[in-house]
């Protein structure tokens, strides 16, 4: 085979690399390069880099170390049976390549995957190879995301760990029986298994109450996994229920949804036709209700119909269009749960209405001046000068508040 | 009116410092107006400039509104110091005024001061940094950069963390820069022209651009907003936005109208290579306990395997005397794997050890292999399966039983007796004693040790802990007379 350019196997392997979401870089410990006398630092907050035209941020570099692959995912662009260009960075590649990024400001770290390549364990292997090349020979204390292979060894898992900010498992598909069908290779149990040997060894890293011994680091940005949204019949309840028994069992810090997107060299047992994707930017809405806003999936569910959210409205205001009989709420009275259901009041929103109606009294002005838009709001609200009187029961509510459809937005 | 005229454009301890004058002074908002060194002053305007006689004390002003203050100094509205001193008057007589957010002055410097941390952040965000070629050992880098408001002073700390260990120097129009490894110093300002025109890393950061970019997700509208145009003057991989976004429909046409094609040789081999593995025995074939381990994990009898991590199955060696059985396994023996690791297991363990019954000789396993639970937040709050789930869940506990032929196998709890018994077993009236199955099995029942621990009265927990024991010194009394 010809000897591939190290810029033609930036574009393979980038190209590769770029239907998986996650790109967040935040929520990790603080580091320092003065203290280090490396490079790299880390405070909390992620730093998005850049926007792809996709308006996805770019905040790490997202590669795969290789795009060979012994698996036959029928959904990935990678697998074995598909005619895709194929390339492999050494470990030395990615080090160098990765450090002249980040010390120009393009990116903020390394999210490092990798087709199979020999065995899962040998593929684990090379990955932590280059995170710990970065981290103990150059003083790197940028971030690092690291893919995990699922039946990698278990002590290689820990030494992942020990290097890298994030580890993520991905769980493909929503449903055991979706990933028996699209990827066959990949089991199940394997997967929640790598998963659960993560939380494991997060829990074992928390310092104990009395102790002042602190125990090694892992994963300090926690765990994260992916869902493939459309590329099998799964409904949206079943993907929140997904979602909602991952977070409670493995302390995941983000279910990241993926419309299935189409690939080239496609498969023909795949759907023709990919989901819109204002149904993954619902499923993260909804995600956001459970994990922040205190709702049920059946609750969130039942705004839907048939197992589905609704596409044309936010699944809160789905919600409180079905349950009228919970409002108006009283903006100078209600309790701190009963604020955040009302459509339009987001979490910080509510905090400042908490802060200031302990100054005075909140009239509808007061609340337009702390939301983007009072459109959706003011139906549900009770305020000092404001009552929405029959607006709430009446039966146009629903379209009164359903945006309009958008065009499609070009330069 | 009197002008104050400031001597930096964004020194907050310069305007905290004129700001206290005047009002130790009792100098109204109305009867001042505020400049910084930038804004073009009036030909008629009085200077500020002697020492104001003091009128009146003055308290201190919450912390918050230093803070804030602090970020709105950065904003480039003329207005900045002008409303800072307006709010300040008020907030001296009525200091509950920083919790009002919806005070019109108040919402407007909380907007000024987002800004400014929103074009600090973007700041971060942007700096694209060029080598320069230079005699120093260490490497050495420029940037020019125009931010929305003045805010290289607030950010710069930011790169000196990042980039400690090279030289850099980052310049804008109103002031500049730079690290050397020591110190972070800052000068004046600069134009375009005083940074390197290229870097020899470009090319790959483009390359990587356009590839990382999916042409079938296009939402133009959200990048812009993110990444807004003013910046991309200034940032070497927008030159690609437009030809990305002009070609989009045609790469993504392009990708689904290649039709699937046949898969390359290696694929073939790939395939051949697989067969030769060994696959998990089925149901049908099971000859052995390692057998039946291997094949669990695709067990599909019934629902649970969707939710839990995998089966659990028993554990300890195959001649064990005793089995016990417990309900299904908990959070922490779904982790895991194992059975009886948990809390209600280490109770178990405390109370085999107070009766003499030696742990690594029994074998422990459950009536049912999966956890089943429903997600509460972050937690798994445990689920008593039902009726189906354990019938379905018994052809695993007989091959188990099948295997080990122990001389007494034990039901800790209702679940484990229903699934043996197949029936549903009163705990209280039957323990205490073995009972003979009709298929001549000698069985036992007593409580699970998680019942033990849900007691909430200690005294009560005692006496149950008590019962418990004596059940297990009546198992253990079985097996020695029995061997």
């Amino acid at each position: 085979m010809a000897q591939l350019t190290l810029k033609r196997k930036l574009a393979i392997l980038s190209d590769a690399a770029k239907y998986d979401a996650s790109c967040a870089s935040s929520g990790t410990e603080k580091r320092s390069s003065l203290k280090s006398g490396g490079i790299g630092s880390t405070e909390g907050s992620g730093i998005c880099h850049a926007y792809a035209p996709d308006g996805r941020c770019i905040s790490l570099l997202k590669i795969l170390l290789t795009n060979f692959c012994v698996y036959d995912c029928i959904y990935c662009v990678n697998r074995s049976s598909s005619n895709v260009e194929r390339a492999r960075f050494s470990v030395e590649e990615v080090v160098s390549l990765t450090l002249d990024f980040y010390k120009r400001n393009y990116i903020e770290g390394l999210f490092l995957s990798s087709g199979i390549i020999r065995s899962p364990h040998y593929t684990m292997e090379e990955l932590v190879r280059v995170a710990r090349t970065l981290r103990k020979e150059h003083g790197f204390a940028g971030y690092i995301h690291l893919k995990v292979i699922p039946n990698a060894d278990a002590e290689l898992l820990a030494e992942a760990g020990r290097w890298a900010d994030r580890l993520s498992t991905n769980i493909e598909l929503p449903t055991d029986a979706g990933l028996a069908q699209l990827a066959p290779e990949k089991k199940s149990d394997e997967i929640r298994g790598a998963m659960a040997r993560i939380h494991l060894a997060q829990r074992a890293a928390q310092p104990e109450p009395k102790s002042r011994a602190k125990p090694d680091n892992f994963t300090p940005a926690g765990q994260s996994t992916q869902m493939i949204v459309g590329a099998d019949g799964t409904n949206d309840g079943a993907i929140l229920r997904r979602a909602g028994g991952l977070y409670a069992g493995y302390g995941l810090k983000r279910v990241y949804y993926s419309a299935f997107s189409p690939i080239p060299d496609a498969s023909s047992r795949l759907p023709l036709k990919p989901p819109p994707l204002v149904r993954e930017h619902r499923l993260y809405q909804a995600d956001w209700l459970l994990r922040f806003y205190g709702f049920e999936v059946d609750e969130i569910m039942a705004g839907g119909e048939d197992g589905h959210l609704d596409l044309t409205i936010d699944p809160k205001l789905a919600w409180a269009l079905k349950n009228r009989q919970d409002f108006p709420v009283d903006v100078n009275r209600a309790s701190k749960e009963s604020l955040l259901r009302v459509p339009g009041l987001g979490t910080k929103v509510v905090e400042r209405i908490l802060g200031t109606r302990r100054h005075h009294r909140l009239r509808l002005e007061d609340i337009g001046r702390l939301v983007r838009s009072l459109k959706s709001v003011r139906p549900f609200i009770i305020a000092d000068d404001w009552s929405p009187g029959g607006l709430l029961d009446t039966q146009h509510l629903k379209a009164r508040l359903t945006p309009a459809p958008q065009q499609l937005s070009l330069l | 009116m009197a002008t104050v005229i400031l001597d930096a454009l964004n020194d907050v301890a310069e305007w905290r410092q004129k700001a206290r004058q005047l009002l130790l002074a009792g100098i109204a908002p109305v009867e001042v107006r505020w400049r910084d060194p930038h804004s073009e002053s009036g030909l008629f305007e009085e200077r500020q400039e002697h020492l104001l006689p003091v009128r009146q004390p003055v308290r201190s002003v919450p912390a918050a509104f230093l803070e804030l203050a602090e970020q709105v100094v950065c904003h480039t509205a003329e207005h900045r110091f002008d409303l800072l001193y307006r709010f300040l008057w008020r907030l001296v007589d009525d200091r509950g005024l920083m919790e009002a957010a919806s005070d019109p002055d108040l919402a407007e410097m909380r907007q000024m001061a987002s800004a400014v941390r929103r074009d600090s952040h973007k700041m971060k965000a942007f700096v694209r940094f060029r080598t320069v070629s230079g005699a120093s050992a260490r490497e050495q880098f420029m940037a020019w950069f125009e931010p929305s408001h003045y805010v290289l002073e607030r950010t710069a700390p930011f790169f000196m963390r990042r980039f400690a260990s090279m030289d850099w120097a980052i310049v804008t129009p109103y002031r500049s820069a730079r690290w050397d490894g020591q110190k972070l110093q800052f000068g004046p300002g600069g134009k375009k022209s005083d940074v390197p025109s290229e870097d020899a890393m470009e090319e790959a950061w483009k390359t990587y651009y356009a590839s990382i970019f999916n042409p079938a997700r296009l939402k133009v509208a959200m990048m812009k907003s993110e990444m807004p145009v003013k910046y991309w003057r200034n940032l070497p991989e927008a030159e690609l936005i437009v030809p990305l976004v002009r070609n989009a429909r045609a790469a993504e046409n392009q990708m689904v109208g290649r039709a699937a094609t046949q898969p390359p040789s290696r694929h073939a081999r790939q395939l051949a290579r697989q067969v030769n593995e060994a696959e998990a025995p089925s149901e049908a074939d099971i000859a052995s306990p390692e057998d039946a381990r291997a094949a669990i994990s695709g067990c599909r009898r019934c629902g649970l395997y969707e939710h839990a991590t995998q089966a659990v199955f028993g554990e300890g060696p195959q001649d064990a005397d005793i089995v016990f059985v417990g309900e299904q396994p908990g959070d922490q023996e779904d982790l895991q794997g194992r059975p009886f690791v948990g809390p209600a297991g280490q109770l178990f363990d405390e109370a085999l050890v107070k009766v003499g019954i030696n742990r690594e000789r029994v074998y422990v396993t459950n009536a049912v292999k999966h956890f089943k639970f429903t997600p509460r937040g972050k937690r798994r709050i445990h689920q008593k399966p039902d009726g189906g789930e354990v019938s379905a869940c018994r052809f695993w506990l007989d091959l188990e039983r099948s295997f080990l032929k122990p001389r007494i196998t034990v039901a800790l709890g209702a679940t484990a007796a229903h699934s043996l018994f197949g029936k549903t077993v009163t705990i209280s009236k039957s323990r205490g004693q073995p009972i003979t199955d009709d298929k001549g099995d000698v069985l036992f029942v007593t409580n699970h040790p998680s019942y033990l621990l849900r007691i909430p009265d200690k005294a009560a927990a005692a006496v149950e802990r008590e019962k418990f024991e004596a059940d297990l010194a009546a198992i253990r009394d079985y097996v020695s007379r029995a061997s």
